[in-house]
């Protein structure tokens, strides 16, 4: 069964630019898939259009009914004025949940991020990274079924990062989460996947689409193992191909 | 006492002005009546307290009244505005209109036509002081982050909470804004409709008290009327930075401290 239908989608924005030529993308039930190119190939395009938020200029982009969807934007986009709980119950308020349950879920979202110290700060003292994990916090908080996540551990130091990859790892099994993810990392996009969408510039695309052998369990060792250097190797391959592809037409 | 160390050198400033006032009054004999010294300032404004502080009173009272007018009815309008651009372009032409009319021009209407003295004042001095209020919460009201935005509309909220929970704590450093300065219109507008009316013989708060002083030559009185002018505009902007900074609860970049901004 399918949670995401993107059928012949495409982009030109409203000042001209073709952000994203069509793409055609199914995500299934529990899959992870990654979004992977370089800067200005349309990924958070393609993200809001399946949040929504964007509508497509032509093709159709489709959500299974009955989705509890999440999106971690690209900033952390924080209310500057609300303490970090508050900012983390943000969407359990909008959607009418309130007393002792929803501070049960604010409590365990932001234990999940390593934040439960912060919980009474406000964004502004905290650093990039921490402000990025309050807005992961508030992205869990809702027990989504459908998490979308534009670059969310972008601004981390590698330690975090990983540790925070395993998490949301371990999330996604234990949830049966079905996750969207956009990164610009070839490391990341192996270590997390099931499989990776291959984008490329100049305009907006999608140019392969590689698989990731799912039977190798995630751990330390996987980052350093042969098959993991293979798969990312062929990425790396497939993101150069494009970029040259793209060089020549430009010549 | 962090708080005191930043008012010194405005203190120091004033101290040393004030001396150099009151050396240049004494050593060259200038005449009361021309200019007096500060310390007759003080001593008129100490023994004319009986009239100069009823005075004081009314002023503040208009100026209040009409600060709270400008508040609650630019607010409503700015509200208003953000609702449809239709209405704000229907409407903004005619906010500005009543920004650039010169309050001394209507201020004589606006007195024959509303029959109690302090009613008319408090018209006059809301129409000088509601237009950065109706500016700056339109403005604000509509800087939202776009991003938060979105989040909003991901998680359905209806129109009422994107207004209480998103639109008016973003409002919130523009409308202090615009309330600093409509607290100091309040005053000049509170005034300046007083020394309008004061020729058609109502009123008595302060700038009637000048216009008297002015009359009898009372120059020592003049300026102690003045002196409470200034130190009530003070006091007011001092009072709406307080509030300000009391609302924005050490969120906004506009009350932190130099070295404190956010990352
Ligand atoms: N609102 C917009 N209006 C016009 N053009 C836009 C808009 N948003 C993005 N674009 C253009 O669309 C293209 C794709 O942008 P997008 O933000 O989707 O890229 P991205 O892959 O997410 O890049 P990055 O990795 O840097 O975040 C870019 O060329 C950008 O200039
Ligand atoms: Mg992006």
């Amino acid at each position: 069964m399918s949670v995401v239908e993107i059928r012949a989608a495409e982009k030109t924005y409203s000042n001209g630019v073709r952000a994203l030529l069509p793409v055609d993308l199914t995500v299934g039930a529990g899959e992870f898939v990654t979004l992977l190119g370089p800067s200005g190939c349309g990924k958070s395009t393609l993200l809001n259009m399946v949040a929504g938020l964007l509508a497509p200029s032509a093709g159709s982009v489709r959500v299974a009914d009955g989705q509890r969807v999440s999106f971690v934007f690209q900033e952390a986009t924080l209310m500057p004025w609300a303490r970090v709980a508050d900012n983390v119950r943000l969407p359990l308020d909008l959607t009418g949940v309130g007393g002792e349950a929803a501070s049960q879920r604010v409590n365990e979202a932001l234990r999940l991020v390593g934040l439960e110290k912060f919980a009474q700060a406000r964004p502004r003292e905290l650093s990039g990274g921490m402000q990025m994990r309050a807005s992961i916090a508030r992205s869990l908080v809702t027990e989504p079924s459908l998490l979308l996540m534009d670059e969310p551990f972008g601004a981390l130091d590698e330690i975090t990062r990983n540790r925070l990859d395993d998490e949301l790892l371990r999330l996604r099994r234990e949830r049966n989460l079905t996750v969207l993810f956009v990164t610009h990392s070839i490391h990341e996009a192996v270590y997390l996947s099931d499989r990776v969408i291959v984008m490329a510039v100049r305009p907006g695309r999608v140019v392969d689409e590689i698989a990731v052998v799912p039977s190798v369990a995630r751990s330390d060792a996987f980052r350093v193992s042969t098959e993991f250097a293979a798969i990312a190797k062929r990425l790396q391959d497939a993101l150069l191909a494009a970029s040259s592809h793209a060089d020549e037409a430009l010549a | 006492m962090k708080t005191l160390r930043r008012a010194l050198p405005a203190f120091v400033v004033g101290a040393v002005l004030l001396a150099t006032w009151q050396g240049w009054v004494t050593t060259f004999d200038i005449p009361p009546f021309l200019v007096p010294s500060p310390l007759l300032v003080l001593k008129t404004l100490v023994n004319d307290w009986p009239v100069l502080g009823g005075a004081l009173l009314v002023t503040l009272k208009v100026t209040f009244l009409s600060l709270l007018c400008a508040v609650v009815l630019g607010v409503a309008v700015a509200f208003a505005f953000v609702q449809s651009r239709w209405i704000e372009s229907a409407f903004f032409p005619y906010a500005v209109l009543l920004q650039v009319t010169p309050i001394v021009a209507i201020a004589p209407l606006i007195i024959i036509w509303v029959q109690s003295p302090t009613l008319s004042l408090v018209i006059c001095a809301t129409i000088v002081a509601i237009f950065p209020v109706i500016a700056n919460t339109t403005l604000g009201l509509r800087s939202v982050n776009p991003g938060l935005a979105n989040l909003f509309r991901m998680h359905r909220a209806s129109r009422w909470q994107t207004l209480i929970r998103l639109r008016v704590p973003s409002a919130l450093p523009y409308f202090f804004g615009g309330l600093r300065i409509a607290s100091g219109l309040a005053l000049i507008g509170a005034v300046v409709a007083e020394f309008v009316a004061g020729t058609g013989g109502t009123g008595t708060g302060l700038a009637y008290q000048i216009l008297q002083a002015g009359y009898q030559l009372n120059i020592p009185r003049m300026f102690a009327a003045l002196a409470l002018i200034a130190a009530t505009g003070v006091l007011l902007f001092l009072l709406m930075g307080a509030l300000s900074r009391w609302a924005l609860g050490g969120w906004h970049e506009s009350v932190l401290r130099p070295g404190e901004g956010s990352g």
